[in-house]
């Protein structure tokens, strides 16, 4: 088989750490080799973040280039535009819908373009923006945003939901796995 | 059993397997968490060193012990070190000695893109490059049983995709090992030149010797697949390549980077049509290639700038670009900013408003450089700070020292601001020299340093007063403020710039992200009483921004600082009842 790329990108500090730990544990315990990548250090502090995940038989560069993500799951709305360039025509990207404005926003010298993602689906990605932030508060807590994100991606991802389960068991500290399954739940069905 | 680990975490458990029992390091990014993953196995001992120099001479004496011992550090850690890794170099070792060295390509978070290898053949010392986390782990361990084979330090070179890359790793138990016996060995280990001498022709000798070793080593490998086209490259490069190829060219992976093979070289070269060396930063491979008179491809194609991907060495190879979406909005960057609350900020705001030139140096601070408040100056290395304003205020003849400042945080103090601090007073220059006290080393992920009071293991220990330790220096006026406290801040810059000799302000707050740092209720914006006057923007708090021309604080990043509460005239921000 093929390798299959996922990026997840957001703001640093929004917990796209746990999202990658999950997904790797997910591929592989089904036996995928798998390469998880991401950058520590600066942008720790509020930057821009981005994590590769890839999986298949045999993986070899542990990062996603142009036109090469089959996935990319956005914790921010601009954080999905701005790696869009990565993903494959047609690819999927969600998106936590949330706005996070930027430095240069925040002191007026740019804008933040607000209908950016309807810019997405027109240049040829596959658009599935979620308030994924509420769907956590509904869950029992913000800081379960990624696994909102998750339970969504697995929706379009052909692994049966149980064996998502039981990779959260594995990698979420006990007394959170029940909030955490609940977020995951609520994006995995969210408009079914 | 397999497991999924960055290559830093892998690193570590080869240093477990090997039966390393010495750890010292210095932070940084991005070889960090080969020390924090080291200190969870409590069969070795491990420690925070104060600088780079330091680890590796504590590593030098843990081998002269006989143990087997590491060091690690980011590539610019390594200039630090470079004085003991020299002459280590002629000295060899008893215990096995493994250095880990971390290259930035790209520079993710580093303030250049050296390439370590330099320092290997400089230093007359053997380097392996891993290209994923099974191969970092097993290589560590074969760097232990060379170096003591070979006599000589083993550096391991690491780079950020290779660090902070997890990938699948089998693993084993660990081989306890004893102390080799300690002898005193003067020829060996006292580094007069008489002795120099004698070790001298051995270090040339070794190198030969590991040469030898590198023509049949199966740390280097060679896949023949086609023979239009032959690839030389090694670590994170080889991945891409196979990522691009995969078996259909032929390629020589040179597990070890230094010494490199020359026979080796050469029959592989006579078995393609067309040879390419792929390797970022320098023509390193490249230029051993030409001088053993083989003819190669290398940097007339591929730049020894930033970092490469499949993608580009694709492209360079005169692949199609893949299709990719593309859209013509702006999307404003999202550059790293100083967190809500953050302890520099009410200090940065002060300087600024002073109109101070700000000799800057390396941490979290380096933030201060940027929108909106500009404040700094210069960023060179790790303590130039302080003997950066040294010179300043003396080739001003002091004219600028009333309104320069240097601004140091405290783990960097430690690691070489002392010296620093040590030339102003003993060559009395009027320099004021802000000490950024977070009580943590902040930028690599929150380490503990010697004025924490806290070791590698959380447990208590020793900590330095700095206070006690500028007055011993020979600095008089040493004061302490709090930043949260513009007037504070402000009242003690302009008398420190005042008064004509050395003075330091250690500006002390922990950082916020701290656990034991409890937080206050975020403070919100009467829209009343704002006249979206935009005072409070200057500060560039990332939980204030203005919507409908009135300032609003985000409630989930405030933690209640209460800096822009003392900045607004109109008294528009406001404390929330608990």
């Amino acid at each position: 088989m093929s390798t299959t790329s996922i990026m997840i990108v957001g703001v640093g500090g929004q917990g796209s750490l746990l999202a990658s730990k999950l997904l790797g544990r997910l591929l592989m315990n089904e036996g995928y080799d798998v390469k998880v990548s991401e950058v520590h250090g600066m942008s720790q502090r509020g930057g821009s973040v981005v994590t590769y995940v890839r999986y298949g038989e045999k993986v070899y560069s542990p990062v996603i280039a142009k036109g090469e993500a089959d996935f990319i799951v956005s914790f921010e709305k601009l954080e999905g535009a701005r790696y869009v360039d990565c993903l494959k025509k047609g690819g999927k990207i969600i998106v936590n819908t949330q706005e996070v404005e930027p430095m240069p926003v925040i002191i007026g010298a740019a804008e933040y373009p607000h209908d950016i993602l309807d810019e997405v689906q027109k240049n040829g990605a596959d658009v599935d923006g979620i308030d994924a932030l509420s769907m956590a508060i509904q869950a029992g807590s913000a800081k379960a945003t990624n696994l909102v994100l998750m339970g969504r991606l697995a929706k379009y991802f052909g692994i049966e939901e149980e064996k998502w389960m039981t990779a959260i068991e594995q990698v979420v500290k006990p007394r959170f796995i029940d909030m955490n399954k609940k977020a995951f739940d609520l994006g995995f069905h969210y408009g079914e | 059993m397999k497991e999924l680990m960055i290559g830093n975490a892998a690193f570590a458990r080869g240093l477990y397997e090997a039966g390393c029992k010495i750890v010292s390091s210095y932070p940084g990014t991005p070889s960090t968490e080969i020390t924090e993953c080291a200190a969870e196995y409590d069969e070795m001992y491990c420690e925070w060193a104060p600088n780079e120099k330091v680890a590796m001479e504590v590593v030098f004496g843990a081998s002269l012990q006989g143990a087997r011992a590491f060091c690690g550090m980011k590539h610019v850690g390594l200039n630090v070190a470079a004085d003991p890794l020299y002459t280590m170099s002629y000295t060899g070792v008893t215990g096995g000695v493994v250095i880990a060295v971390a290259d930035d390509p790209g520079m993710h978070s580093s303030q250049n893109e050296q390439d370590s290898r330099h320092h290997a053949i400089a230093a007359k010392v053997p380097m392996l490059e891993p290209a994923d986390s099974e191969e970092a782990l097993n290589f560590v361990k074969k760097a232990f049983d060379l170096s003591e084979k070979f006599d000589t330090p083993f550096i391991v070179r690491m780079c950020t995709r290779i660090a902070h890359s997890q990938s699948l790793v089998e693993l084993s138990e660990r081989e306890e090992r004893e102390n080799i016996p300690y002898e005193k060995n003067p020829q060996k280990y006292i580094m007069v030149p008489a002795n120099a001498k004698r070790r001298h022709p051995f270090v040339e000798e070794r190198t030969k010797a590991l040469t030898e070793f590198a023509e049949t080593t199966e740390l280097n490998t060679e896949e023949y697949g086609s023979e239009e086209l032959g690839i030389i490259t090694s670590g994170t490069c080889y991945q891409y390549v196979k990522e691009v190829y995969g078996d259909n060219v032929s390629i020589l992976k040179l597990g070890m980077v230094n010494p490199l093979p020359v026979e080796r070289i050469k029959k592989f070269a006579s078995k393609v049509k067309r040879l390419v060396v792929i390797e970022e930063l320098d023509p390193v491979i490249e230029n051993h290639c030409k001088a053993i008179g083989v003819s190669v491809e290398g940097k007339e194609l591929f730049t020894c700038i930033g970092e490469f991907s499949q993608a580009y060495i694709a492209s360079v190879m005169g692949m199609p670009a893949k299709e990719s979406i593309s859209i013509e909005t702006n999307v404003p960057v999202r550059p790293p900013v100083m967190c809500a609350g953050c302890p520099h900020r009410g200090m940065y705001y002060s300087l600024k408003k002073n109109n101070c030139t700000v000799i800057g140096d390396i941490g979290c601070y380096t933030l201060g450089s940027a929108a909106p408040l500009n404040a700094m100056d210069s960023t060179l290395c790790m303590g130039a700070s302080i003997s950066g304003i040294h010179g300043f205020n003396k080739a001003s003849n002091g004219e600028s020292a009333n309104h320069t400042v240097a601004v140091i945080g405290d783990s960097t103090f430690m690691h070489s601001g002392m010296t620093g601090l040590v030339n102003i007073a003993y060559n009395n220059s009027a320099s004021t020299v802000i000490i950024l006290d977070n009580s943590i080393t902040g930028m690599t992920g929150h380490q503990q340093n010697p004025t924490t009071g806290y070791n590698i293991k959380g447990d208590p220990a020793a900590a330095v007063n700095l206070e006690a330790l500028c007055k011993a220096i020979g600095i008089k006026r040493v004061r302490v403020v709090d930043p949260y406290d513009l007037a504070a801040c402000d009242t003690a810059i302009k008398e420190e710039l005042a008064v004509d000799e050395p003075s330091v302000i250690i500006s002390r707050r922990p950082c916020m992200l701290l656990k034991y740092v409890k937080v206050k209720s975020p403070v919100v914006v009467d829209p009343e009483k704002c006249k979206g006057c935009k005072k409070c923007m200057t500060l560039g708090c990332p939980s204030i921004s203005i919507k409908d021309k009135k300032a609003t604080i985000d409630a989930t990043l405030c933690v209640g600082c209460d800096v822009c509460k003392q900045l607004c005239k109109f008294d528009a921000i406001e404390s929330e009842e608990r």
